[in-house]
């Protein structure tokens, strides 16, 4: 691998592609990934899941599993029972009633989700822990269960929860300026209802876990977790060991998407069993297993209102949406939909605001964190409706848009919060120029005008969505537990290569480059003189990990708020060893030198080995050159764009496929455009794939029936096309390096572009709405309905 | 057990292995060769993707026993002398990885695609790589990548 990096000069990386050195060890598989790990007498551990959306747990037998080759012990739910300190937490009660059952690793009287794990195998091998596994007898009584979140609100639903006596979790409303009277004076109302199904957020890598005890009670877990911190304090709350005890490590961890983002019972259980049986336990998901035990996202339905006047100005938004919880609340799950209650205006100035959600149990796996989190719903609702809007009034969609664009920054919304900056039109200009739309809609018109078997359409998506998770005063105001800053810590060793420790935890974002390019920099050294240190609460202490779009807005600016602390010392050190005032020296190039004698200088490098020596430093000055910052931001960032998708639908069997995909994103400024650019295209994949395939099924007994990447179609290349991107920037005034985050913008942008596309191919046919995903047979059966 | 003999990287290992053990938990658990992943249990992910006797293989759907006297090539095989493989280099060059698990058998999917002369454009490429999963880069630079090696545009 060679390096990309130019002479070491001030300003020299951040802005460029540079390389990334994450890639060495990925591309020949010198890897970390929590399963490659087995310290001398490690365990595995199988978990016995309730093959029953929702049964009472009658008697459990272990003895037949406890006597099986190979097993060193077995549990039922009850058998731990006393093990457990508290619940699996949940970190925001977003209400002050709403209902928070409680949730151990282990079921014990009843299960109430197919999946909920009964019971637990730990043996010498993989095999030999699924062998015995199945052994374990679980006497199941039945119970009525519930999947779908409509029929689950219904007076005689089935309860996930029977003592709570209801299945609804909470109600939260955000009002703000008079809807009802905007829609009393409106010229044209439209109401629309959406159903967003549930995905599977399908991380390649699938959760694993390892737990060593430690001869004086501390432990060791290392977990394919997006968030060792938030995880090292929760486990303290749950398994009861002090938070000082616990070491977390994230080595290699193959993806999140907010999967990973959580507190799962696998981990708890690792760390309980670790301590019982003193030895390290391991557990490694299958596939099927994820597919029950892990996280799922989505599964909301909206009803959106718009009140306009006649010539498109939007007056009011009213959004009432029912969000399905799943059969427990995990780390966040309830909080979901809030991350999207600011932005169901988007990027459109809109005075008169409601948005309620009704979160909901059902008997499925909880839902929590997935690529874009409460965003991607509410801009579906939102973008969707604009398109409804605009053929209401018979008014171009782009028109409609341009008409309703807040223009002037930062931006105070009606329902609270201010956007810092921001240039729409720009972004849609942009775009436009890219797309050709001229072309696109005279080859429409030949097509409709021969009634072409295939038919084309497109669709738009102007968006802008609150990430850089967060103002901590914010998070305590809406409830959250705990805070949004993140640490940065800078090191100099004493020959001069630096050390960098970030409370982030990346799994995919090249943190590891990105940080390097900004520390370099700002330091004036070179980016390989740079080690980034992450992912381990051992080594980096104070983080509140990666999720959200956070890491670059507020871990990344932690970055050089470090770097400036640094720089102070530093140059107190030069000023004082070359005699001059801090204020006659400049630093540029990694050096401090005098003002009108640039003869008279000192590198960084030569202060920080000054440092260490401490042989001649200012009284009073501690020796060393390390620094740490913990940044809160003051604000979200708030990252927007203008995507479109064009489709090509066959009109006689339903089949959808995309033709082209054009996104201009604003995300402020770049420290690395490849990798911007790189998550903008997994980020718009994850928006097509909801709005085209992705679906998690629940029979009505609720069963789930997408078990397998074979029938939950996660796309491959062959349905995609290359993404045509671009890019505006209006950077951040809120932080010095101007940058808002990425991780989520195309996952917020993309399923309404498309699913606007495939309406727009058919509209000339009467098709009004498809709901996602736009499947063949849905949009065969859309066709046949205007038809007949 | 059953007594075999494998040629991995170039190196003989005989092993006897309990029938029911897939090729790709041989390859990790017996010799210690980690890069190859495991991403799913229905042979769907593609992660697990090796060379068997030069083609591509997803390692779960063979038993290690029946690849008794086959030449076996892992993501650790690939690069010589200290030379990435030129799709290894790509793969790099293009920002075709992120997270990198699926990386290895998407690497090792690609040689095989490039070396049987299937990767003929873009489109056959994206065929071709049906078969691999990856849930971070949208497969756009890992298409672009394998282009650039293959000479198509």
């Amino acid at each position: 691998m060679t390096a990309t990096e130019t002479a070491p000069t001030t300003g020299t990386f951040v802005g460029t592609s540079a390389k990334r050195r994450e890639d060495a060890a990925l591309l020949t598989g010198r890897t970390t990934w929590v399963d490659n790990m087995a310290p001398f007498g490690t365990v595995v551990m199988a978990i016995v899941r309730s093959p029953y959306a929702h049964a009472r747990i009658k008697g459990v037998n272990l003895e037949a599993a406890r006597a099986a080759e190979g097993v060193v012990a077995v549990f039922s739910g009850a058998d731990l029972a006393e093990d457990w300190k508290g619940s699996l937490p949940c970190a925001w009660a977003v209400t002050e009633d709403i209902k928070m059952p409680p949730h151990f690793p282990l079921a014990i009287e009843e299960a109430r989700y197919q999946g909920d794990g009964v019971a637990v195998v730990i043996a010498d091998s993989r095999a030999l822990a699924k062998d015995a596994a199945e052994l374990v007898e679980v006497d199941y009584e039945p119970l009525a269960a519930v999947a779908d979140l409509e029929k689950a609100l219904a007076d005689d639903a089935p309860l996930v929860h029977s003592d709570l006596e209801t299945n609804e979790c909470y109600v939260w409303k955000l009002d703000a300026g008079d809807v009802q009277g905007a829609i009393d004076a409106a010229d044209v109302v439209v109401t629309r209802r959406y159903v967003q199904p549930r995905l599977i957020p399908n991380a390649i890598e699938p959760r694993a876990v390892l737990a060593q005890a430690g001869p004086t009670d501390e432990v060791t877990l290392w977990s394919a977790t997006q968030v060792p911190h938030i995880l090292r304090f929760a486990l303290q709350l749950v398994v009861g060991i002090p938070e000082s005890k616990i070491r977390v490590i994230a080595p290699h961890v193959g993806g999140g998407f907010g999967s990973k983002l959580d507190v799962y019972a696998e981990e708890a259980l690792a760390v309980a069993l670790a301590r019982r049986l003193g030895r390290p336990v391991k557990w490694t998901e299958e596939r099927a297993e994820n597919y029950v035990a892990t996280i799922h996202g989505r599964d909301t339905v909206h009803e959106l209102t718009f009140a306009a006047t006649k010539d498109g100005k939007i007056t009011a938004v009213s959004s009432e949406a029912k969000c399905a919880m799943g059969a427990y609340l995990q780390l966040v799950t309830p909080g979901i939909p809030l991350l999207g209650a600011w932005i169901y205006n988007g990027p459109y100035d809109i005075p008169n605001y409601s948005v309620t959600f009704t979160g909901v149990f059902t008997n499925t796996t909880p839902t929590d964190a997935y690529r874009g989190a409460g965003r991607p719903e509410a801009t579906y609702v939102l973008e969707r409706t604009m398109d409804a809007l605009a053929t209401e009034l018979g008014m171009d969609p782009v028109e409609l848009r341009r008409k309703n664009f807040i223009t002037e920054f930062p931006a105070q919304l009606a329902s609270g919060l201010t956007i810092d900056s921001g240039d729409y039109h720009a972004s849609l200009d942009k775009l436009l120029e890219l797309l050709d739309l001229d072309e696109i809609r005279s080859e429409q018109a030949a097509r409709r005008e021969r009634e072409d078997v295939k038919q084309i359409g497109v669709g738009f998506s102007t968006y802008n969505e609150m990430c850089g998770l967060a103002p901590s005063r914010i998070l305590g105001a809406i409830r959250y537990a705990v805070g949004g800053w993140d640490s940065a810590t800078i090191r100099f060793q004493p020959l001069g290569s630096v050390q960098v420790v970030t409370g982030t935890s990346p799994h995919g974002q090249s943190h590891e480059t990105s940080w390097a390019q900004i520390v370099a920099d700002r330091l004036g050294v070179g980016m390989d003189d740079v080690e980034v240190l992450h992912g381990d609460t051992a080594v980096s202490q104070l983080g509140m990990d990666t999720y959200g779009s956070r890491s670059l807005a507020v871990g990344g600016v932690a970055l050089w708020h470090a770097s400036e602390k640094i720089l102070d010392k530093a140059r107190t050190i030069v000023s004082h060893q070359l005699e001059v005032a801090p204020d006659d020296l400049e630093f540029a190039d990694g050096a401090f030198s005098v003002k009108g004698s640039p003869e008279k200088q000192m590198s960084i490098q030569a202060a920080a080995f000054q440092a260490h020596s401490a042989h001649n430093l200012p009284d009073g000055m501690e020796p060393g050159l390390e620094a740490t910052a913990v940044y809160d931001p003051p604000n979200f960032s708030w990252p927007a764009g203008a995507h479109a998708a064009v489709v090509e639908v066959d009109t006689e069997t339903g089949d959808t496929r995309l033709i082209r995909y054009v996104a201009v994103d604003d995300v402020g400024s770049q420290v690395n455009p490849m990798i911007v650019e790189g998550q903008v295209h997994g980020g718009i994949t994850q928006g097509i794939a909801a709005a085209l395939w992705e679906e998690a099924v629940y029979d009505e007994d609720a069963n789930l029936l997408t078990t397998t990447m074979t029938t939950y179609l996660v796309p491959t290349a062959a349905e995609l096309p290359s993404f045509e991107t671009d890019r505006t920037e209006s950077s951040s005034p809120m932080n010095p390096l101007g940058v808002k985050g990425v991780g989520e913008t195309g996952t917020i942008a993309a399923a309404p572009a498309v699913i606007n596309a495939v309406v727009d191919a058919l509209s000339h046919l009467g098709v009004s709405d498809i709901q996602m995903p736009a499947t063949p047979e849905r949009v065969w059966r859309a066709l046949q309905e205007v038809k007949s | 057990m059953r007594h075999v003999a494998l040629t991995v990287n170039g190196e003989r290992h005989e092993l006897d292995l309990e029938p029911r053990a897939l090729l790709v938990y041989v390859l990790r658990e017996r010799l210690g060769l980690v890069g190859t992943t495991v991403g799913c249990d229905t042979s769907a992910c593609g992660a697990c993707t090796v060379l068997v006797n030069g083609e591509a293989v997803k390692s779960c759907t063979m038993l290690g026993v029946q690849a008794d006297e086959m030449e076996i090539t892992t993501i650790e095989g690939l690069a010589s002398n200290g030379d990435l493989h030129p799709v290894q280099q790509a793969f790099h060059d293009h920002h075709a990885l992120q997270c990198g698990f699926c990386t290895p058998g998407m690497v090792l999917a690609s040689v095989s695609l490039i070396e049987s002369g299937e990767a003929t454009s873009e489109n056959a490429i994206r065929i071709g790589l049906e078969g691999n999963l990856c849930r971070c880069t949208g497969y756009h630079n890992i298409v672009k990548a394998v282009q650039a090696v293959a000479g198509v545009s």
